[in-house]
């Protein structure tokens, strides 16, 4: 285990300078003079030219990308050219909200999804089994944004039970906390409990019938404890393989809840600097989505291999 | 002790309903060890999972028959009944060692289930038990191997585990489903001998299934022959093989893989294939590959008759026409190589 995971460890770095090439290239090969769209259409073009060379944009790309990277491996993130703020700084000023959002979503999925798929999994054999068959294919056929703005309009303004707008930190504490972030969360979380629960659902029935639960049942162990058991650990491995794309999911899905509900995260920041054209923020924030993505998969695939002695032993 | 009378299962598949097992009866008396045998796709399996209710329902229905253990009846029993007799007083081993234990699991946790859920131990002492089974099947160093995982075994040793956890609550009844199928020739001989131990050591009466009679002849004491859902002849182990009354049996024994006079092994197989058991042949079924038939075969099924004392075969030919069949068969022989 130790050995997978530090070679595990050490494949991050490659995924982690492609990744920044990647993001580098990305904005500076935007079509658009960053000084001339920073500073207007009416800047004189001495202005222009006085923040290309602050800016560093006079350079060869590659020159500007090692400058960059080096800054980068300091944990420099640069400075904003908008507020003059470090991105760092401003990162880390909204990662509160996302991550509790995430967090929160996270912890909607697994506590809905779960005994939902071994709900279904047990019923199977009974007369509500086709009940669950077509609700299934219910739930594939509902667009989540369309429940989502039910969602929004039923607890949001019809009932007004949950606020539609706005977050309060933890700090000032749990109540106001979660009291804003539990519509927007599970609004986030509905799209993945279907994946998720589907998945595992799958994964289950595909182990219900294996060998190894024959010798259980042979065994005389009650069906109960062969589905939580037996069937419920096998299945978690396959389901842990979409666990990663489930959390970029969410990543990506925080970006538009946090507009929507305008709660002043990572993703309102990257919409922000994209409307500012501040550029230094959005490469530093795409940057940091990828390294979280990065570091998420990381622990799913540790995960995995923990699920699995099969990997673990290798 | 347990007792099969006319027992059908049923397996209701989109493609038509399986008639498995097709009536099938016989008898086993504590200690004793029975082979079942029969080519693959003959119902074996079913039968053997239907003695502790094990077919997955569906699609498996048991439409006809009872299968009385101690004179209650298996397919009446209810949930809760039918958990303590599994593993208790009936355990079973199955085919494939390799898929045949939780592959997430210690092999300790899963020795430790077969003991725990039938006998109120504390970990320590289930432990210990867990132990000794395994020092019982004969695997070297068992404290440690508690801890390693199913795929860290070879499949000999895992058959080993299985039988260990089949062991574990001290069954009265042992069914074996071909246990040797998917182990080279060695490690069968090895399993084969282990069973024989346990059998001597602890007088459990052992079913063992197989496609192969070479593998029930020096442990069964008595075999059923099954072909298509029914059994076709059923005697004890000798009658089986010296005093053959049934030309499937026969065909089956001459597909046993033996070493000839040239030293070079080789294997007869039947010709043609088992019947679709969805829709069987008319009269007998093994009519279409039975080197014997003859017209009234197309239109009887022969039901099992007396052949000798526990001995009877399901076929329209007595004893002694059969007896000249293959007394024909051996004089032609004898023409062909002379
Ligand atoms: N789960 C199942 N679904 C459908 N058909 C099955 C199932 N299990 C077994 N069968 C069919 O039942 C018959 C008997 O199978 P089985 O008992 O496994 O034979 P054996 O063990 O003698 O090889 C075969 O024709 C097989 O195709
Ligand atoms: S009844 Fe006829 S076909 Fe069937 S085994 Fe006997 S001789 Fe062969
Ligand atoms: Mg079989």
């Amino acid at each position: 285990m130790l050995n997978y995971t530090i070679r595990r460890l050490l494949s991050v770095i490659p995924v982690m300078l492609v990744v920044s090439i990647i993001v580098f290239l990305l904005v500076h090969l935007t079509p658009g003079n960053p000084a001339f769209i920073i500073l207007g259409e009416d800047a004189s073009p001495e202005a222009i030219a006085k923040l290309e060379e602050q800016l560093g944009l006079n350079e060869p790309l590659y020159i500007q990308f090692f400058d960059w990277i080096k800054q980068v491996i300091t944990g420099d993130l640069g400075t904003s050219v908008y507020s003059a703020q470090p991105v760092t700084e401003l990162i880390f000023g909204n990662f509160g909200p996302t991550i509790s959002l995430m967090v929160l979503s996270l912890l909607f999925i697994l506590v809905i999804s779960i005994p939902l798929a071994i709900l279904i999994v047990s019923l199977r054999k009974t007369i509500l089994d086709p009940l669950f068959t077509n609700a299934s294919l219910l739930g594939v056929s509902i667009p989540e944004f369309w429940l989502a703005i039910l969602l929004v309009l039923g607890f949001g303004v019809t009932f007004p039970i949950f606020p539609v707008a706005g977050y309060m930190p933890l700090a000032e504490g749990f109540g106001p906390w979660i009291y804003h972030l539990l519509l927007p969360a599970f609004v986030l979380a509905l799209v993945e409990i279907g994946i998720i629960a589907r998945m595992l659902r799958d994964s289950m029935l595909d182990s219900v019938n294996q060998d190894y639960t024959k010798t259980a049942r042979a065994k005389g162990v009650r069906e109960r404890d062969v589905l939580m058991k037996h069937v419920f650990a096998n299945a978690l491995i396959p389901t842990t393989t979409v666990l990663g794309a489930t959390v970029a999911g969410l990543l990506g899905g925080t970006v538009i809840i946090e507009t929507l509900f305008t709660i002043p995260g990572i993703g309102q920041l990257l919409i922000d600097s994209i409307h500012r054209r501040d550029y230094p923020v959005i490469q530093g924030v795409v940057l940091f989505i990828a390294a979280i993505y990065v570091l998420v998969n990381l622990i799913v695939d540790l995960l995995y291999a923990f699920l699995d002695p099969r990997i673990r032993y290798d | 002790m347990l007792e099969v009378n006319n027992l059908h299962v049923h397996l209701d598949t989109p493609a038509g309903l399986v008639k498995a097992v097709d009536g099938v009866s016989f008898r086993l008396e504590s200690g004793q060890t029975i082979g079942i045998v029969g080519e693959s796709g003959s119902g074996k399996s079913v039968l053997a999972h239907s003695l502790t209710k094990l077919n997955p329902e569906p699609p498996a229905t048991y439409p006809k028959g009872e299968i009385l253990f101690e004179g209650e009846n298996i397919l009446k029993m209810d949930k809760k009944r039918l958990r303590n007799l599994r593993g208790k007083e009936i355990a079973m081993i199955f085919q494939d060692p390799m898929s045949s234990l939780n592959p997430v699991f210690k092999i300790g946790r899963q020795l430790m289930e077969a003991i725990q859920t039938h006998q109120k131990l504390s970990k320590k002492e289930a432990r210990q038990k867990a132990i000794e089974l395994l020092i019982d099947v004969g695997i070297p160093d068992p404290e440690r191997r508690m801890q390693d995982y199913p795929h860290q075994f070879s499949g000999g040793m895992r058959q080993r585990v299985l039988i260990a956890i089949a062991l574990a609550a001290r069954p009265k009844l042992l069914i074996a489903d071909e246990p040797t199928t998917a182990l080279d020739v060695t490690i069968q001989a090895q399993i084969i001998e282990l069973l024989k131990s346990i059998q001597k050591k602890y007088g459990t009466a052992i079913i063992m299934i197989t496609h192969d009679l070479g593998v029930v002849a020096n442990l069964a004491d008595r075999i059923l022959v099954m072909y298509a859902g029914k059994i076709v002849e059923s005697g004890s182990t000798a009658d089986i093989f010296y005093d053959t009354a049934m030309p499937y049996t026969w065909s089956l024994l001459r597909s046993i893989p033996r070493l000839d006079a040239a030293g070079s092994e080789r294997l007869l197989h039947i010709e043609g294939h088992p019947p679709n058991l969805i829709h069987p042949p008319k009269g007998c079924n093994f009519h279409p590959r039975c080197p014997f038939a003859r017209d009234a075969c197309l239109q009887t099924d022969p039901p099992l008759a007396e052949r000798g004392t526990n001995h009877s075969a399901a076929c329209i030919l007595s004893k002694p026409e059969f007896d000249k069949e293959k007394q024909a068969v051996a004089e032609w022989k004898g023409v062909l190589l002379s």
